[in-house]
């Protein structure tokens, strides 16, 4: 129980004295995360949007994939981008192994499915609503896609949600990818671990309790950036 | 509001992607490491003398020995600071490494509960020790992972003349994972665990366990460094890599290891050879 305590404490103290190296890796957890989301959204709406308006031939296997891979473990997707990125990998010359690149490719990889398979379900169920009005007005494609992503917009707020708390939260791939190298590579995840490892578990503790503090942080401006784009569409 | 919010993330975004190509600066090197020397802070005492005299960048990867030395075999390191001397020599033996160097040493401890239902608190004879461990089918911690400090212990297991894996599951834990993470399933199931000094010196959650085993000079740890072969890894930054293996080895590095102090202790013993030193410059 006195870890509990201790580890509050630590936190706020932390967080309150301006840690440089906290905010560091804070700001680094961010850039990262941030960025393979952003990278995940591109993809994955795009994907998800195609697979959901379309009708082809396997088109089931491709959405048992896109689920599937959903549940990809992070430490295998760490091992497949450090297999690619080793200088001895097939990629091996970008020379991109233990940069913050390499991790934002292991989170793109690891959350991109999440959008993807989410991001069809959603604009699939729509566009049921729409597709006779579609049909009626013989809209095309392209413009249909427009249309329900829009309309969409909320609840892919909601997805890409999803998808952030999968990549900030995540510590197995950008252990292996990043190294966890101080000033460089080092994450709240790979920290917490870090120092669990050095039996500080208290401080373990108070870094899990600031990441939670950041992830609720950005998922109550995702939520406000709904409201707020909300009330701008019904003004 | 909203517009800040969306600068600020664009802003994370753009950082993120530009500080990518710039990160693998050119005056930095990658060194392949044990746990134990960074999780003691060894390197954060000693990295910032080094980049001070010569403004080199130090950047570490700890892992245990066995994935160190695979990740340098990849290519994937400019210098190599492990613990597993027949390792190290096969690995510059197949000509991945220039040569190897001594660079310190300090020694394994065993760890218990104050249960110590082996009955071997206090003595200094590992083999016994591991013997009685096993006799009493005592709960024993193993990191698993071919570390170094496992390569270490199962040596030890074989000149005792046990064979752990016997009772693997049963008394015989293998955690397949770090020292610290060891100590801290060893510690919470009350097993016994073979540790260097330096990790348990410096460990935070030792709840009511002592050192029981200790002075065999069978638990001496040799710490080696190497310079990984421009002549197999075309990338490697070898002059920059031979300029920090030359400052470990140099007195100024020694003296930096020596004076290294946590808790008042001194955790690595520096024990370069002088003749080392000289011939490589």
């Amino acid at each position: 129980m006195q870890d509990f305590a201790e580890a509050f404490r630590l936190a706020f103290s932390l967080v309150l004295s301006g840690d440089a190296d906290l905010f560091e890796i804070i700001w680094l957890s961010l850039q990262v995360s941030l960025t393979a989301l952003l990278i995940s959204c591109v993809i994955g709406f795009g994907l998800g949007t195609v697979v959901a308006l379309s009708r082809f031939p396997g088109r089931g296997g491709v959405i048992v994939l896109f689920n599937t891979l959903m549940g990809l473990p992070p430490v295998v997707v760490g091992l497949l981008v450090y297999l690619a990125l080793s200088r001895a990998g097939p990629l091996g010359v970008l020379g991109l192994l233990y940069t913050p690149a390499a991790m934002i490719i292991a989170q793109s990889i690891l959350i991109t499915p999440i959008i993807a398979a989410l991001s069809r379900q959603i604009v699939e169920d729509l566009f049921c609503e729409y597709d006779e009005l579609f049909r009626s007005l013989t809209v095309p494609l392209h413009t249909a896609m427009a249309a329900v992503l829009w309309d969409a917009r909320y609840s892919l707020i909601t997805v890409a949600l999803a998808g952030f708390g999968r990549a900030i939260a995540e510590v197995g791939a950008v252990m292996i990818v990043g190294g966890n190298i101080d000033h460089l590579t080092r994450v709240m995840t790979t920290a917490i671990a870090l120092e669990t490892s050095k039996g500080d578990l208290s401080l373990a503790l108070a870094l899990g309790i600031v990441l939670l503090a950041i992830s609720m942080t950005v998922n109550a401006l995702g939520l406000s950036l709904r409201s707020t784009a909300g009330r701008q569409a019904y003004a | 509001m909203m517009r800040m919010v969306v600068v600020a993330a664009v802003a994370a975004v753009v950082a993120g992607l530009s500080a990518a190509p710039a990160s693998a600066s050119d005056k930095s090197i990658i060194v392949q490491s044990t746990t134990s020397t960074a999780n003691s802070g060894l390197y954060d005492y000693i990295l910032p003398i080094f980049k001070k005299k010569t403004g080199v960048n130090v950047n570490v990867v700890a892992v245990g020995t066995g994935q160190a030395i695979k990740n340098a075999q990849n290519c994937d390191g400019d210098v190599l600071l492990v613990h597993a001397k027949s390792s190290e020599e096969k690995f510059v033996g197949e000509g991945y490494g220039v040569e190897r160097f001594d660079l310190m040493y300090n020694d394994f401890v065993f760890v218990g509960p104050p249960s110590d239902p082996a009955g071997i608190a206090g003595t200094n004879d590992a083999e016994a020790a591991m013997k009685a461990i096993a006799d009493k089918r005592a709960l024993f911690a193993s990191r698993g992972d071919d570390s170094g400090t496992h390569k270490k212990e199962r040596k030890l297991w074989e000149a005792a003349g046990v064979d752990p894996s016997r009772g693997s599951g049963k008394w015989y834990r293998e955690t397949g994972s770090g020292m610290g993470a060891t100590l801290n399933v060893g510690v919470g199931m009350g097993a016994y665990v073979m540790t260097d000094r330096a990790t348990w010196i410096s460990f935070k959650n030792r709840g009511d366990f002592k050192i029981v085993v200790e002075g065999d000079k069978n638990l001496f740890n040799q710490y080696g460094v190497i310079l990984v072969n421009q002549a197999k890894c075309p990338h490697v930054k070898s002059r920059l890599g031979q300029q920090f293996v030359n400052w470990l080895l140099s007195a100024e590095g020694q003296q930096a290891i020596g004076s290294y102090r946590r808790s008042g202790q001194q955790l690595f013993f520096p024990n370069a050879v002088q003749q080392a030193m000289e011939k490589s410059g």
